[in-house]
């Protein structure tokens, strides 16, 4: 058994982690749940003697009675993979894509069991059977960018157990995932840990995802760990302010909007089409196409707040770029308050809709100041002689302080970007809002913040979204009405609730099965 | 896909033919008169125009020119009187091998140097490698190949300080050539070391270098196994680019070796008004050149499978 006793961690003389003591019991789902930055991921790179240069462990780490904070690294080189596996958040990068699948899953075999490379290629089909990856279409000289990112994470769970090991740290393995996916995924991380007994140390920021899952949790705050016990116990006792503050943020509903009878129509999309065309598969041949979006309407009435729900790579993106006037149609329409829709539209048109995506940092250029990153929409309106004064009443409105103005993105959390970008967002009083995931990659507490802030925007301003995302939670806090997408289909749409609590359509019903529940209060 | 690339790549050659020849024929100075001297009669002139076919249309001139390159006539050089295929195949006997052997030992020395700057990162050996690197560029290589003749040939006399014997003494051809090589690999080397390292370094920190990690591999095999082969693709389009200009842009090291290449026989061409041979000699580098980036190309799609069947 391994278990961790009294580690800490400094960075650069700063202390991270402190006095963590964790057991990890074989055949058991252990449970590390917070924040991001409370110094999970540290700890887990801590055990496996990865930790990133500048970092310092002290304490234990124990492996058969011998401390492994004590091996040189050509010892810890010699464990990592035989006794001690790990897999990560990003599957799409998880990978090397130079790489076959099999040989990737080999390698550590014919590292750690000497084996020979048809042996090895052997097992190492044996592993991808298991995790759910049969031979017939997956053999194994298939190369990651073939595969979707759930079978690439599958890819890297074999990767992780070739040389069957004790231990498997998953650090957050389903946060870049659909919740179908998910469920698969924490289906087959189960069944691993049942049939071969291993140890499985999930760290992870969602509280429904450990109580459908671990056997015990460890909730950690600020790099201590304030509560931990049999899951059932510490979620039914909350016994500290930092665990019931957590368990608030993750059920969190914004005041509910005033309701009132839907307003005029402001979005209307009729039988969009929107099709890709693909390489061709052979020489000469046709190139065959993809119906991304297949037939679509849909409406969006002014001041209404309306949810996109659905399973990666169902059409929910690339409707949201033909929404947003970024692509065109094949076929179909999109009409904004009686106006065309599409990339030649004028400016005052554009000006119309804006955009909030997943990754706050992603969408803002890192060399810009604020002011000029949340002024950026001006470009579609003219800039007015006083836009700063604009900016500043834009970023008062999410919160963030004046002095924000002269601060580059860097410098801001991932809750404090995500203002950033709805500022940026509303600087230009736009009537409709496409939120992209935009709650996905926050922390509950913050996510509990945003979600509030977005409730009164709408309030205040009458504004619409369409909320894009595939957690249903979410979805179901914020939005009146769902729309489930599939194969570039609606294949329902009413009112929020009524579509959660009972859906009608396969796909919906499979989504509302695979969303990890909280248990009730 | 292969056939498709080979239809670009000979119609890259066919548009560069015209825009060769178009450049060369724009270019002021009548050959004609450069040949008899200024002081030649007009009707001297206008025969020697019409013997060179210079008095016919330029379609004509432009199709008996490609269809005489394609059978291996390039036309009788003004200067030297001689054919100038000839003069261009002697030439390249001498570039080819010297631009290969420099580009070797450039990959040679840049490889490990790369690899052992990225993985001792920021420390001493880090910097060590990257000084010498920095002083590699900064040396005028006509300097460091007058200090490789001091020491090798003057001083050691272990190598010949200039000149080439050709290729039927092939041990004292390349003995000839190996110190212009060194000279022109030097710069080379350190500016592919450079390439390399930071390419490793971008490599070293990408997720799946920590998969691998995490399966046991241990610094040293992560470096080779993973880091490597990604990091060859921004390298293998330096190297491209080394390749175009060793070959053709050897002349300083050419005239301090006193090698008869490529690189001096355009030069001497064009301040001849030799128009025929540069040409010919032109349009010789620029499908060497194309031919190389299309090798580049294909040793792309060798090393990243996501760039096959494209």
């Amino acid at each position: 058994m391994i278990a961790l006793r009294d580690l800490s961690i400094t960075i650069a003389g700063r202390r991270v982690v402190s006095d963590v003591t964790l057991p990890l019991a074989p055949g058991q789902v252990t449970a590390l749940v917070g924040e991001s930055g409370s110094g999970k991921s540290m700890t887990a790179l801590a055990a496996i003697g990865l930790l990133p240069e500048g970092a310092h462990a002290s304490g234990r780490v124990d492996l058969d009675g011998r401390n492994l904070l004590d091996l040189p690294e050509r010892g810890m080189d010699a464990l990592r993979g035989r006794r001690m596996g790990m897999i990560f958040q990003e599957p799409m990068t998880a990978l090397n894509p130079l790489m076959t699948i099999g040989d990737q899953v080999a390698e550590g075999l014919r590292r750690h069991r000497g084996l020979g490379r048809a042996q090895a290629l052997a097992r190492a089909r044996e592993r991808l059977d298991r995790v759910g990856l049969p031979a017939a279409r997956f053999p194994l000289g298939l190369y990651p960018h073939q595969l979707s990112g759930g079978q690439r994470q599958r890819v890297a769970i074999a990767m992780a157990i070739a040389a069957a090991p004790d231990l498997l740290i998953a650090d957050e393995p389903t946060t870049a995932l659909d919740v179908t996916t998910q469920a698969q995924i924490l289906d087959l991380l189960r069944g691993l840990v049942r049939d071969e007994g291993m140890a499985l140390w999930l760290i992870t920021h969602d509280l429904a995802v450990v109580s459908g899952v671990a056997d015990h949790v460890a909730v950690m705050q600020q790099g201590r760990i304030v509560e931990a016990g049999p899951t059932a116990q510490v979620f039914r006792a909350q016994a500290h302010p930092y665990t019931r503050a957590l368990f608030a943020a993750a059920r969190h509903v914004p005041p509910a909007s005033p309701a009132r009878a839907p307003g005029p129509p402001l979005l209307r999309v009729a039988e969009a089409l929107r099709e890709y065309r693909l390489p061709r598969p052979a020489p000469f041949a046709r190139r065959p196409v993809l119906r991304a979006v297949d037939g679509v309407s849909l409406t969006i009435a002014e001041g209404e707040s309306v949810g996109l729900v659905g399973e990666s790579g169902c059409g929910k993106s690339t409707l949201a770029r033909a929404i947003l006037g970024l692509d065109a149609l094949q076929g179909g329409a999109i009409r904004l308050d009686g106006a065309g829709v599409g990339p030649r539209m004028p400016k005052d048109q554009r000006a119309q809709v804006q955009a909030v995506f997943q990754d706050p940092f992603a969408s803002f250029d890192p060399r810009w100041r604020v002011d000029r990153l949340v002024a950026e929409p001006f470009h579609l309106t003219g800039r007015p002689a006083d836009w700063r004064d604009r900016v500043a009443e834009a970023l008062a409105e999410v919160e963030i302080g004046t002095e924000a103005m002269s601060r580059h993105i860097h410098e801001f959390s991932g809750g404090q970007r995500q203002r950033i970008a709805i500022a940026r967002a509303l600087i230009i009083r736009p009537r409709l809002i496409l939120l992209d995931e935009a709650v996905s990659a926050l922390d509950v507490q913050v996510r509990a913040r945003v979600l509030d802030l977005l409730a009164r925007l709408r309030r205040q301003h009458g504004l619409a979204w369409l909320f894009i995302s595939h957690d249903l939670s979410v979805v179901r806090a914020i939005t009146d009405r769902v729309l489930v997408m599939d194969a570039g289909r609606i294949v329902e749409e009413g009112p929020t609730g009524r579509i959660l609590s009972q859906p009608l359509h396969p796909v919906t019903r499979r989504l509302v099965a695979a969303a990890p529940i909280l248990p009730p209060a | 896909m292969l056939a498709r690339r080979l239809a670009l790549l000979a119609l890259a050659l066919v548009g560069a033919s015209a825009v060769i020849f178009a450049v060369v024929d724009l270019v002021p100075g009548d050959p004609a008169v450069f040949v008899l001297g200024t002081g030649a009669r007009p009707d001297t002139v206008a025969a020697l125009r019409e013997q060179l076919g210079l008095d016919l249309p330029w379609p004509v001139r432009y199709a008996q020119w490609l269809g005489g390159v394609l059978t291996g006539d390039m036309g009788t050089s003004l200067a030297y009187k001689t054919p100038v295929a000839g003069m261009i195949l002697d030439r390249v006997q001498v570039s080819l091998p010297l631009a290969l052997m420099a580009l070797a030992l450039a990959v040679a020395v840049a490889l490990p140097v790369g690899m052992l700057a990225a993985s001792r990162r920021g420390r001493p050996a880090d910097a060590l490698a990257m000084g010498a690197a920095q002083v590699g560029i900064a040396l005028p290589n006509f300097w460091f190949a007058m200090l490789l003749v001091l020491v090798f040939a003057v001083k050691l006399r272990w190598l010949p300080a200039g000149g080439f014997p050709g290729w039927s003494d092939p041990l004292a051809a390349l003995r000839a050539l190996i110190l212009p090589a060194f000279a022109l690999a030097l710069p080379q080397a350190a500016i592919l070391a450079r390439v390399l390292r930071s390419a490793l370094i971008e490599t070293l920190g990408q997720d799946y270098i920590r998969s691998a990690r995490a399966k046991g591999l241990s610094r040293a095999q992560v470096l080779r196994r993973h880091a490597l082969r990604n990091a060859l693709i921004p390298v293998l389009t330096i190297l491209g680019m080394q390749f175009s200009f060793l070959l053709a842009g050897a002349i300083i090291i050419e005239n301090v070796f006193y090698l008869p290449g490529l690189g001096r026989l355009i030069f001497q061409a064009i301040s001849q008004r030799d128009l025929v041979v540069v040409q010919s000699a032109v349009l010789v580098l620029v499908a060497a050149v194309i031919l190389v980036t299309f090798l580049v190309d294909l040793a792309y799609a060798a090393v990243d499978p996501r760039l096959r069947g494209r």
